[in-house]
């Protein structure tokens, strides 16, 4: 095979795998750094694939080819919504944050098919009108030898990603409001003394987090399995909560990991196509991102930058 | 001693309002979307203890759910968040089977012993590694035991194929390797109920006295409530975060061979994590932890489980509704503040009022 054929196949490959990864753990960055843990991004994620996928197969008449791009909004919304579930649990009611999340992945699929079954009357939606497919990403495919392999008929989700990341990093870290979600994550007592409404600051962290996580599940339905289903997302959240730890809470740093995690999942499927990759067993190429995820969390060891009252419920007055 | 059977009757009263509060949130839900509850739940109940066979598979269910539960309870004492016992059950399962095809040929009772002991010790050192890398490294629990599940998923859907068997299912092991009952199957018309639940009730009792009577038992609460104190107490951390760990997966690598001997006799590959191992984290928290609480909330979650059957022909609502209530149930007995608010509001109204007529 000629290698830019080649390099070619696996940056897309790798892109389109990491997309859905990368929306989401930027919401959990977010969520994260106002002090919540949000593990029910795996259950926000299916949400949001199952709300994509309805909106798809019902506006596609209305929309057009605009519908995939729509449909993200769609998910981005529902996880919005189902993330409050969260966020009042754990803020509010003083839930511990991994029970709650826990809830929420245990509702998340039971509810989708659930609905998918009284919409179609079956436990899958069925092909999508209209997928994402593969675009050329602003005319930066003409560039020479660079062009052809990273910008043409690649993943457009992915490079939306990768825009986002970057504008979640100076919303976190250059803005008036991003310095107020951080300082509530860290030392939340001290924010309150400051004025800041630790409460509702945690709301938008969670939030956000619902946003993106609905986006990483539409996402995920629209540009891979092209359908909802049980096994549409089966796992992404939570890959994509390492690769948020992995990237030590920092939105570019995410966006990397994510990256990293779409290419270690792209092996699996794209690997028997690849010299050298081919030859070794396909057990060790599904493995891998899990095994990789494990190996990391271990060696960052001591270097871990977790925001410091992560996990724990604020009580006014405490 | 009064405020201490008033604390108890408080934490009885946590589980039964979460499961009255679940049921009364899939009511409303059925509702929303023009289906009849009561004709849900009836078709549920009925269905259920309609006929011995069916409760027979409640039961069955409720046995998994025991191990799982009380897995991930043991964890949870000790301060971790086990979410791995889906996959310590499943290379339970994949162990007792291996081993039981393996050596057909062994007296049932020996051949049944050494399957379920490997299953144990599969997913005990499937959790134990989650177990020494926290205590060791400091890694998330949490993070990694989700990270073993799939692992576990993907290795032992390629061990069926690849190495235990050639196809999508493994053969059927022996009459040897066979934990049914013949008296309980034939008590309960033919069900997968079997000698699993006998061994459920004596793990429940055992589990109670390691927990309440034992040293060892202790200081894994002890590390559960406080580390640092029981540290500075001359407790290991470090050995009883691996202990609690390797029960834990020990206890759902033995659901996997009930799972493996009893409920299906094979293994096959599958899709996705099996429910057993989620549900059983819900049993848990709805037992508060206490493992005959765990056992009765295990009963009520079989029934739910198989009662979910009955909604599509008896109701016409969709089986996933009973996961849906499962999930309600858990959202309320994780977010209990909300009931202990209220119970509380009205033991002060009523302490006002007594003292008020003095």
């Amino acid at each position: 095979m000629d290698i830019l054929v080649l390099l070619q196949l696996i940056v897309s490959s790798s892109l389109m795998y990491a997309a859905p990864l990368i929306f989401t753990a930027l919401g959990g960055t977010f969520s994260e750094r106002s002090g919540v843990v949000n593990i029910g991004l795996e259950g926000i994620m299916v949400m949001g694939a199952f709300m994509s996928a309805v909106f798809n197969l019902l506006m596609f008449d209305t929309f057009g080819g605009l519908t995939p791009w729509l449909g993200l909004l769609a998910g981005g919304l529902i996880g919005v919504v189902f993330s409050l579930i969260h966020a009042v649990a754990t803020i509010n009611l003083r839930a511990d944050h991994i029970v709650s999340g826990t809830v929420i992945n245990l509702a998340a699929p039971a509810l989708a098919v659930f609905l998918t079954k009284i919409i179609f009357d079956a436990a899958q939606t069925g092909p999508l009108a209209r997928s994402f497919g593969r675009s050329n990403i602003l005319g930066l495919q003409n560039i020479p030898v660079i062009g052809p392999i990273f910008f043409e008929d690649t993943s457009g989700p992915a490079y939306l990603g990768i825009f986002v990341a970057g504008i979640a990093w100076v919303v976190l870290f250059k803005t008036r409001f991003g310095l107020r979600l951080r300082s509530v994550g860290e030392h939340p007592q001290a924010a309150e003394t400051l004025g800041i409404n630790v409460l509702r600051f945690k709301y938008y962290g969670v939030m956000i987090s619902g946003l993106l996580g609905g986006i990483g599940g539409a996402i995920q339905a629209q540009a891979i399995h092209n359908e909802f289903g049980i096994l549409t997302v089966a796992g992404q959240g939570f890959i994509a909560m390492a690769a948020m730890i992995f990237g030590k809470w920092n939105p570019l740093g995410a966006m990397g990991a994510a990256v990293f995690f779409g290419f270690a999942q792209s092996l699996a499927r794209a690997g028997s196509y690849i010299p050298i990759i081919q030859d070794i067993p396909n057990i060790w190429l599904q493995v891998l991102p899990y095994l990789l995820t494990i190996l990391i969390l271990v060696g960052l060891i001591g270097r871990s930058e977790a925001p410091k009252k992560l996990g724990i419920t604020y009580i006014k007055g405490n | 001693m009064l405020t201490m059977d008033k604390e108890r009757l408080n934490n009885l009263l946590v589980p039964i309002f979460s499961i009255i509060l679940g049921l009364i949130f899939g009511a409303i839900l059925m509702l929303t979307f023009g289906f009849n509850p009561i004709t849900a739940y009836n078709a549920m109940i009925s269905g259920v203890f309609g006929s011995p066979y069916f409760l027979g598979e409640a039961l069955r269910a409720a046995t998994i759910l025991t191990f799982t539960g009380l897995g991930f309870s043991i964890a949870f004492k000790a301060g971790f968040f086990n979410i791995g016992v889906a996959g310590q059950l499943l290379v339970g399962w994949t162990a007792s089977i291996w081993v039981a095809l393996a050596f057909p040929d062994l007296p049932r009772l020996v051949l049944v012993t050494i399957s379920i002991a490997a299953a144990i010790f599969a997913g005990a050192v499937w959790a134990g590694v989650a177990g020494a890398l926290r205590a060791y490294f400091g890694t998330s629990e949490v993070i990694v035991t989700i990270m073993l599940n799939y692992t576990a998923l993907h290795l032992m859907n390629y061990l069926i194929l690849n190495v235990i068997g050639t196809s999508n299912t493994t053969e059927r092991v022996g009459e040897n390797a066979s934990i049914s009952l013949g008296w309980l199957t034939q008590l309960t018309a033919g069900s997968r109920l079997n000698i699993g639940i006998f061994i459920a009730m004596i793990v429940v009792a055992l589990y109670w006295i390691f927990m309440t009577k034992t040293t060892a038992g202790f200081e894994v609460r002890a590390v559960g409530l406080n580390p640092h104190a029981s540290t500075y107490a001359g407790m290991s951390a470090a050995k009883n975060i691996i202990l609690s760990m390797l029960i834990s997966g020990g206890l759902a690598g033995l659901g996997g061979a009930i799972h493996g001997l009893g409920t299906f006799g094979n293994l096959f590959t599958q899709s996705g994590l099996p429910t057993a191992g989620f549900n059983g984290i819900a049993v848990a928290l709805l037992g508060l932890g206490n493992p005959i609480g765990i056992f009765f909330s295990s009963i009520l979650f079989g029934v739910l489980e198989i009662g979910a059957g009955f909604l599509p022909n008896g109701a016409d609502v969709p089986d996933e509704m009973a996961s849906i209530v499962i999930a309600a149930i858990i959202f309320f007995v994780g977010a209990n503040y909300i009931i202990r608010f209220f119970m509380n509001k009205l033991n002060n109204k009523k302490t006002q009022a007594v003292q008020e007529g003095e």
